[in-house]
C-alpha cells in the first residue's frame, strides 16, 4: 500500500500492516512531554487511579520528559509550589528526562527535546503543549494534548483513541531571497490558507528548499503549521536529520528515516515558489492576517521580541546580531531577546552574539519562554504596539487585551529594531 | 456579546492565570480579559445552561486545559460551527458540552434549543460515584439547534466515533480507569 509518512509511523506503533486516513488507532507512545502543566498531569493522573487500589506508577519513566520553561524562575508562589509538586513526583517516579531551571540544561522544551536527541524519525510524540508539532521536523509525528489525555498516557503508554488524520502536502521551491526564510514561508502558508486550514490534519513539507533548510529553519515550519490548526508538522526525515542527531545532539544508536510513499494520497497539495517571497508579517490579532513587509512598514513598534520555541535559536540570534552588531536599537523602542535554552545562550555567548546584541540596547532575558505568553516579563502596556519573532499574535496574548503583536522573522524584527518601526531587512545594510 | 471566528484559548482563558490548574478553581478566570462578561458569569447572570455560540475554530491555540474546565464549571454548553482539535478533545475528555453546528447562527438573547441523539441524555455507564457527579454524559450522535428567536433549525455534525466512546464512558477519567484495570497483570 501507498502511505503518508504519519501513515506509517501510526501503523507501525499501533501494530497494524498499514492504516490509512480516518481509521482509529491506539499507538504505543514514544516520548511524552511536559511542562509545567505537569501538575495538572499530576493531579489528572491520580484522578484514573483513585479507587483502583493499584499503586500509582507511570509506564515508562524513561519515555516521559518534564521540562520547566513556561515561567522560570518562578514569577509567583503558585508556580512555585506547582514547580515543587512536580520536582516531587519526579524523584518518585524516577523520571530522568527532567530540565529544572538549571543554566546547564534548562531551556524551553520544543528546543531541549531535539537538542538532547529525544525525538527520532518514526515515533509517536505527545506533549502537553499545542506547539509539540515541533518535533516533526525530525521525522516524528508529533502532536499536543490536553493535560488529561497526557495523564492517560503516563498510565497506559498509549495514545488512546486517535483517528488517523488526512495529509496535505506542501512544496517549498526555490531559493530564499537574502534575509528571508522559513518563517516567511510558514506565515505566507497560514496566511494562504486560513488559522483552522489545517486542523485535524498533518502538513507534509516536502521540496528543494525544505531539502536545503537546516533542522532550525525546519523547527519553524512544523512549529507554526499548529497555527494552520495542524495536528502535526513533518519533514519526512532525510540526511540533514541524520546530520543534526548526530553532531549536534549527540546522538550515536541507528536513526531510520521513515519517507512517504512517492504515490502517497494527499488531501490537496500546495506549491509555494520560496524564490519571490517577501519578509512576512502577521498582523493583530491573527496569526493569519499576514501581509508583506512593505504594507505595514514604518508601523511604530514600543517593544520587540527575539526568541522563543519558534526563533531563539543560534541561527537567529545570529541574524539579529549580524544585523545589530555597532548599531543601536531605536530610542523609542525596546529590544528584548530571549534565547530558547541555556546551550543556545551559552553557544549564542561564545560567539560574542550577545554582546553584541547587549551593546546594541538589547535585554537579554533567561532562557525560556519569556513574554510570549503574558505570563512572565516583557507585558505590554495599554495601547502599546508589540513586534515579535514568536508564534502567536491574539488579543491579550503577551498580557494585555489593550496591546497589539505583530509577528515577524529574526531579521524584521532586527532591522525594526534599528528604525523603531517596522522595516525590510533587505534595506538594512 | 458577538466574539466572532477563532476565539482562541488566550481569549477564553488568558495565559497568566495558567498556575491555576484545579477545575474547582478556574471558572472564576473565564474570559478574564473580558471583565463584562467575566463579571456576568461570576454573579450568575448567565444561568447554568446557557448556549455560547460561536464561529468557526473555537478554542483555537494552546493546549491549555483550563480553557474547557473554566467553561465547564459555569455549565455553559459551547455551539460552534467548527473547533480547534485540541480544544474539541479536552472538552470530549472533561466533559464538557460541545456541538459542532456549521450553519448555526444566533444574537446574544436569543432562546436556543439543543436537541442531541437520541434518547437524551443516555443512562451513564461509568463506574464510580465521583465521576457520576462529574459528568453527565450527553450522547452527541447528530441533532440539531432550533433558534427559537429567529426561527431558524441547523443540523449538528455527530462527534467521530473515538470521541463518542469516551463521552460514553463519562469522560477520559472513567475511560482510562477501565482500560487500566483490564490491563494485563505483570508477574
Amino acid at each position: 500500500m501507498i502511505r503518508t509518512v504519519v501513515e506509517k509511523i501510526l501503523a507501525r506503533a499501533s501494530g497494524r500492516s498499514g492504516v490509512t486516513a480516518g481509521d482509529v488507532v491506539e499507538p504505543r507512545v514514544d516520548l511524552a512531554m511536559s511542562h509545567e502543566n505537569a501538575a495538572l498531569v499530576i493531579h489528572q493522573f491520580s484522578e484514573i487511579y483513585r479507587g483502583t487500589g493499584l499503586d500509582m506508577r507511570v509506564w515508562d519513566p524513561s519515555r516521559i520528559t518534564i521540562i520547566f520553561d513556561h515561567r522560570t524562575p518562578a514569577e509567583s508562589a503558585k508556580t512555585a509550589t506547582n514547580q515543587k509538586k512536580v520536582r516531587a513526583f519526579v524523584g518518585e517516579q524516577r523520571i530522568d528526562k527532567f530540565h529544572d531551571i538549571r543554566g546547564d540544561r534548562g531551556g524551553i522544551c520544543h528546543q531541549i527535546l531535539p537538542e538532547y536527541g529525544y525525538v527520532r524519525p518514526g515515533q509517536v510524540v505527545v506533549g502537553t503543549d499545542s506547539h509539540t508539532t515541533t518535533h516533526g521536523a525530525l521525522g516524528a509525528f508529533a502532536f499536543g494534548i490536553g493535560a488529561t489525555e497526557m495523564a492517560a498516557v503516563w498510565a497506559l503508554g498509549t495514545a488512546l483513541n486517535v483517528e488517523v488524520p488526512g495529509t496535505i502536502k506542501v512544496i517549498l521551491r526555490g531559493r530564499f531571497a537574502a534575509r528571508v526564510c522559513a518563517k516567511d514561508a510558514i506565515l505566507h502558508l497560514i496566511g494562504q490558507i486560513s488559522a483552522e486550514g489545517a486542523n485535524f490534519r498533518v502538513i507534509e513539507f516536502h521540496g528543494d528548499a525544505v531539502d536545503r533548510m537546516p533542522t532550525s529553519g525546519r523547527l519553524v515550519l512544523c512549529n507554526m503549521a499548529m497555527e494552520a490548526g495542524a495536528t502535526s508538522g513533518i519533514v519526512p526525515a532525510d540526511e540533514e536529520t541524520r546530520r543534526y542527531l548526530r553532531e549536534e545532539a549527540g546522538v550515536s544508536d541507528d536513526i531510520e528515516c521513515v519517507r512517504p510513499d512517492e504515490d502517497a494520497s494527499y488531501e490537496r497539495s500546495i506549491e509555494i515558489d520560496v524564490s519571490d517571497l517577501s519578509p512576512q508579517i502577521a498582523c493583530p490579532h491573527r496569526v493569519d492576517n499576514v501581509k508583506s513587509v512593505d504594507a505595514v512598514e514604518g508601523v511604530k513598534v514600543d517593544q520587540i521580541v527575539i526568541g522563543s520555541c519558534t526563533n531563539g535559536r543560534l541561527d537567529d540570534l545570529a541574524i539579529a546580531a549580524g544585523i545589530l552588531r555597532g548599531r543601536k536599537v531605536a530610542a523609542s523602542t525596546r529590544l528584548l531577546v530571549f534565547p530558547a535554552s541555556w546551550r543556545v545562550y551559552q553557544a549564542a555567548l561564545k560567539e560574542g552574539y550577545l554582546s553584541d546584541l547587549a551593546e546594541s540596547g538589547a535585554t537579554i532575558l533567561n532562557a525560556g519562554c519569556g513574554c510570549c505568553l503574558g505570563v512572565h516579563q516583557g507585558a505590554l502596556g495599554d495601547g502599546e504596539v508589540a513586534l515579535s519573532t514568536t508564534n502567536r499574535n491574539f488579543q491579550g496574548r503577551m498580557g494585555n487585551p489593550d496591546s497589539e503583536v505583530y509577528l515577524c522573522s529574526p531579521a524584521v524584527a532586527a532591522a525594526s529594531a534599528i528604525a523603531g518601526a517596522i522595516a525590510d531587512p533587505r534595506k538594512a545594510g | 456579546m458577538k466574539l466572532g471566528d477563532d476565539v482562541s484559548t488566550d481569549i477564553i482563558y488568558p495565559g497568566r492565570f495558567m498556575a491555576t490548574v484545579l477545575p474547582a478553581e478556574t471558572p472564576r478566570h473565564a474570559f478574564a480579559d473580558i471583565p463584562q462578561f467575566n463579571s456576568r458569569l461570576l454573579k450568575k447572570e448567565i444561568a447554568p445552561g446557557s448556549v455560547i455560540v460561536a464561529g468557526k475554530n473555537f478554542g483555537c491555540g494552546s493546549s491549555r486545559e483550563q480553557a474547557v474546565s473554566a467553561l465547564k464549571g459555569h455549565e455553559l454548553v459551547v455551539a460552534a460551527k467548527s473547533f480547534a482539535r485540541i480544544f474539541l478533545q479536552n472538552a470530549v475528555n472533561l466533559g464538557l458540552k460541545t456541538v459542532a453546528c456549521p450553519g448555526i447562527e444566533a444574537s446574544e438573547g436569543d432562546e436556543v434549543e439543543l436537541t442531541v441523539g437520541q434518547g437524551c441524555p443516555v443512562p451513564n455507564a461509568s463506574d464510580s460515584e465521583n465521576s457520576r457527579r462529574e459528568f453527565s454524559p450527553v450522547r452527541v450522535g447528530g441533532g440539531h439547534v432550533i433558534n427559537h428567536s429567529t426561527g431558524g433549525r441547523f443540523d449538528l455534525i455527530p462527534l467521530p466515533r473515538p470521541r463518542q466512546e469516551i463521552m460514553d464512558a463519562g469522560g477520559l477519567i472513567p475511560y482510562a480507569r477501565v482500560r487500566l484495570l483490564k490491563r494485563p497483570k505483570i508477574i
